[in-house]
Formats: structure tokens, sequence, C-alpha cells
């Protein structure tokens, strides 16, 4: 039998605003399905995003969902996560509102590592307005506010996460459906901060710039791009230019922020939960 | 003369701000405006000048105080909420005297509102958005030519008072196409930027870009500075359109993109053999409060028309006649909430 997405969909909200070809689709089935695998209950699950196009999809799930200002997400999600510690935490959103607006945010919502998963749809562009760069627009590609190519280098999420102090960093692909849900389970389950960057695509405003001619280029192009972080181990560095890992990236148990405040609590002479 | 151009009012203040020789643009995408970072990213390269997409608003504006502080003309761009994160910043500038543009093609709000036209960021532009007691100068557009128009006196203003410039105005104004005749930059006299701060050279005063006051007495002087600048502005710097007001018995007062509407209405009114005229406050700070003082020495009607729920009428109510009677329309922002001409002629039918 065919997986029952409506269960966690709003049907008043529907349709979406997302253009014909966009990856976000199938971001959003995939955090539904690791939902249901981990029986996560709508009333104890938050799902908080910032502005962007990414960052619509908590209007379209049945869970308890805060749309907040542009790039705040991660901070506004600390205020939930402290009062409500039992609640999961899932931040959805994209490049823009997650590194560049939400960049400081972002790193230190990594580094208190606080038990919130982030799953950032990567897809190069501010879609919404239009087709700026953003801080992982690719060096010398092209957006409406580079017409020369972007002079910028690019940030790498998961490297930044990692260094930032996030404890399970993993990244996915748009194309690679099958796998978005096994690494949102496993990031939800990991106690700490968690960030699952999903590379996407743009076709509206990322893809007729930079000369990909339909959805499927854009799509075989991250097919052609990842390599599992298992296959590359027997890669040597010239197999791997241009490659994008996959998978697990990073894990490491380290002391979760809400439990560590609770140590504080004591300390000072509070009753702990 | 120059040619005519059909253009959006976005792309008139791209534009304005390259004839006014600002070579420094500082912003981060937001909808009603993008058009102008779009422009300028295009255009300033071409003329050895920069255009840097920031990480933020908060990041743009300190850029554009940074650059300022070296004396170039710079500007940023943005819409209601991104205003809201330049405050900060336009604090900073205020207090350090530091002469800048900020272009505000507004939104509706509070929070994230909408992207619908919107005169509710009045309060926020004219009283000083940010922390501290201050003002900037404001200017309020009612069409493309003026977009352009008052984003180069805007350039004018903001080095003649060492202070920012708002242009305020929204997506009607921003987004639609009309003719522009790109007037070449006027020569104006500006004071010289002995101010900046350029590199030391050797037996020169140091330069510095500040606005922290620590010493006894000193803060009070420099707010009581910056409040004399703002007389001065008072004194000279209001502007305003009095469209048929001679022999008027109901002034109709609005600003922006709204006022084209009420212009409309208006003529109307006149097919119906009624007096009424127009008032609209070009610059919003300094507020004209004369004009609404002569203009209700014999006419003791005004109708106060605002794309939100009643913020420049306060201004209005505090500059007129006495005897005057003030009324307000107002249709806060929202999707289909632009009123139409038919719609403030029956006003002007209620209050005449």
């Amino acid at each position: 039998m065919a997986f029952d997405y409506e269960k966690y969909i709003r049907p008043g909200k529907l349709p979406h605003i997302w253009c014909p070809g966009c990856g976000h689709g199938i971001v959003m089935k995939g955090m539904i399905r690791a939902m249901d695998t981990l029986g996560l209950e709508k009333n104890n699950t938050a799902i908080v995003s910032g502005i962007g196009c990414a960052s619509r999809l908590p209007g379209y799930i049945d869970c308890c969902t805060l749309h907040t200002a542009h790039g705040r997400a991660a901070a506004f999600a600390t205020g939930v996560k402290l009062a409500k510690p039992e609640m999961t935490v899932i931040l959805v959103g994209g490049d823009g509102d997650g590194t560049a607006i939400g960049g400081n945010h972002f790193i230190h919502a990594c580094r208190r590592n606080i038990d919130m998963t982030y799953i950032i749809m990567n897809n190069y562009i501010y879609g919404m307005t239009g087709g700026q760069f953003s801080p992982t627009t690719p060096h010398m590609h092209k957006a409406s506010t580079t017409p020369y190519g972007n002079p910028d280098p690019s940030f790498d999420i998961a490297k930044l996460a990692i260094g930032a102090g996030a404890t399970f960093v993993a990244r996915g692909t748009a194309f690679h459906a099958n796998q978005i849900d096994k690494l949102i389970v496993e990031a939800i389950q990991h106690k700490g901060f968690s960030v699952v960057e999903i590379l996407d695509d743009c076709p509206t405003t990322y893809g007729r710039r930079n000369k990909f001619k339909s959805v499927i280029e854009m799509m075989n192009r991250l097919k052609e791009v990842a390599v599992p972080v298992k296959a590359a181990e027997k890669m040597t560095p010239e197999q791997l230019a241009g490659k994008v890992l996959t998978g697990i990236l990073y894990k490491e148990d380290k002391p979760e922020y809400c439990s560590e405040y609770q140590k504080v609590i004591e300390r000072a002479g509070g009753a702990a939960r | 003369m120059s040619q005519r151009l059909f253009v959006k009012g976005n792309e008139a203040v791209a534009m304005a701000a390259i004839e006014a020789g600002c070579r420094y643009y500082f912003g981060y995408p937001i909808t009603p405006q993008s058009d102008i970072p779009e422009y300028l990213s295009r255009e300033l390269p071409k003329l050895n000048g920069e255009f840097i997409q920031a990480e933020s608003e908060v990041g743009a504006i300190n850029m554009l105080l940074g650059a300022s502080a070296t004396g170039v003309r710079a500007m940023t761009s943005s819409s209601s909420p991104g205003i809201s994160l330049k405050q900060e910043g336009i604090s900073y500038m205020a207090g350090s005297e530091l002469p800048g543009v900020i272009v505000n093609i507004s939104r509706s709000g509070p929070g994230l509102g909408g992207i619908d036209a919107s005169q509710a960021d009045y309060w926020q532009s004219v009283k000083g958005g940010g922390h501290g007691g201050y003002h900037i100068i404001v200017l309020a557009p009612a069409s493309v030519q003026e977009m352009y128009d008052l984003t180069m006196l805007a350039f004018d203003l903001a080095d003649i008072y060492r202070t920012p410039v708002m242009v305020l105005a929204d997506s009607v104004v921003g987004q639609m196409k009309e003719a522009l005749v790109p007037n070449p930059r006027p020569e104006t006299t500006l004071p010289e930027k002995d101010w900046v701060v350029r590199g030391r050279k050797e037996g020169t005063e140091q330069k510095i870009v500040k606005s922290l006051f620590l010493g006894d007495g000193e803060l009070e002087a420099h707010n009581w500075k910056l409040h004399g600048k703002y007389d001065v502005m008072r004194e000279k710097e209001c502007r305003q359109e009095l469209f048929m007001t001679e022999d008027a018995q109901l002034i109709v007062t609005a600003f922006g993109s709204v006022a084209r509407i009420a212009k409309t209405a208006i003529l109307t009114a006149r097919e119906a053999g009624m007096k009424v005229g127009l008032l609209r406050p070009i610059t919003l700070f300094p507020f004209p409060t004369q004009a609404y003082r002569d203009v209700t020495g014999q006419c003791k009607k005004i109708l106060d028309i605002e794309l939100n729920n009643g913020q420049m009428v306060e201004d209005v109510r505090l500059s007129v006649a006495r005897d005057a009677e003030v009324h307000f329309y107002g249709r806060p922002p929202g999707a289909g909430s632009l009123p139409v001409p038919e719609e403030l002629f029956e006003q002007i039918k209620k209050y005449y």
C-alpha cells in the first residue's frame, strides 16, 4: 500500500507555492516519512521556519508549526526547546535564511548543541525574492544580483555546522529521495544539535540562469556529484574532485544543552526537571 | 533635454543614485525592492563602482556606515521588515552624523505582514525608528519621476546635513512603470567633507567617527547640536505639493501613492462642482507644518487619507489652524485594500 502522506498534511493549505521541478516537496515527503517512522506525535512536534520558499514547508504540515522572522528560526526554536524540552523540535529552511541572515543564530545553535534537528534545503539561491545569489551560490555562477558571475566563495554548510560544534551532520540530495527520511530519522534520534543538508534544485531562478536545460538535468547533476561517504573512502583525491559527500558526515556524543542547563539549575539550588 | 524613458519606480531610484555619483550599494534581497539591487549589481561595476549583497540588512546598513565614513556616496535599500533591522545602524549614522541614503519600498505589517502597498512605516520613518531621539529626513515620492528626483535630492540633503536620508515609497510607486525624464545631477554647492576617515597624514588632526560621548556635558551638547540641525531642516527643507487649494472648501491631504488616487477623486469632485483641493507633503520629516497652517487659514475642513490606521493624521492635527476640523479615512494594508478613486470620492462627499 502506498504511504499515506495525508495524515500529516493540512489539506486546506494545498496546493503548495513551490514551482514545478522544485525539490522542496521531495524533502517534505521524506520528512513526513521520517516522522511516521519515529511515530512522532503531532502535538509534541514543533516545526519552526524562517522566511523563504523552503520556510513555507511548516504551513503544510499538521504539527505545532511556527513561521518566524527571516533567519531567526534557530533562535526562535531555542526558546521553544528550552521551555518545552520534551517536544521534538525540527527546523526547516533554505540556504539564504539559514547561512546568511541566520548564520549567526545557526552557528550558535550548533555550538550550544541543543537537541533539535535542522533540515536545510540548499538550492544555492534566494528563490522567493527572484533569484539573488546566496552564501552557497557557486563561485562565478549567475544570479539576478550577480549578472557577471558571483565573486563570493561559497559556504560548505556541513563543514560550517561541524566547525561550529553540531554533533550530527548529514547530507543528502533531492535526487536520492529514499535516503532523505533515513538521514532525518537518525538526526532526530541523535541527542544534540543535528543538521541535515539536502542539496536541492531551483529550476526557476537558479537553473535557467546557469544553463541547466531542464529539471532532469539538474537532478542528474545531483546524482552525479553525490558520493556516499563509504564509497569515498576507496576513492582517490582526483576521483573525488568536484564531488560532494553524502550520508552521515559527522556524529559525536557530547553533553546536550538542555541537560547541561539542568546541572546549572541544580548548582543554583533550584529544582531540576 | 534628456530623453523620456519608460521605467519602473525602483529602476528610477537606481538610475538617480548613479547620476548622483553613488558608486557603492549594500543590500539584502527582499520583495518588492529587489529591482534596485538587481539594477545596481548590473550597472555599478561598469562605472568602477561596487555592489555587495550583505549577509543581512544589519550587515548592509553597517557596510553603508563604513563606506560613508570614508566620504563616498553610498546607499542601501530594503522593505519594511528589513528597514526595521537597519534601525540600529540608522541610529548610529544619525549619532555619528554620517550621510547616506536609505530607500524603503515599504510593505505591510506588523511582523511579516504581506507585500502589499502600505504606508504603515510613517511613524517609524519620521519619529526616529531607532533608539536615542533623532530624526532623519524622509522624502515621499508619488511618481516614477519623483522617485528619480527625490533620490537625487536625498544624496545632496544627506551631504549638506550630514544625516541619513530616507526615500519612503511603496510597491505602487516602486513597481509602477511611468515616463521618466532622467535629469542630470544639479550643481549643488556642498560642504567640504573635512571629517572623513582617509588615513592619517603626518601633521594633520586625527579624524574620529563616533556616536559615543562620555565627557562631562559632551553628549548633551551633541544632542542639542543634532536637534539644532533638525530645526534648520524644518525651516529650510519643507516641501509639499498644493493642488487646487486656493478656493477649496475641503482639502484632502495624503502622501505618496494614495495621493495619486486622491487626486483623481478630487478631479471627479471638481467636475461635480465641489471645491476640493490636495495638500501633499513631499517631505514627511521635516513635516510641512506651515503649509497646513496656511491652507487652514481659509479652508476649515481637512480630510487625511492614508494606507494605514492613521499615523500622519497626528502631525496634521498638530499643524492645522485651531478652528480647522481634521477627518481621517484609512485603509490598513492587505491584499485588495488599495482604495479606488470612487471610494475616496464618497469620503470627500461625506465631509464636504
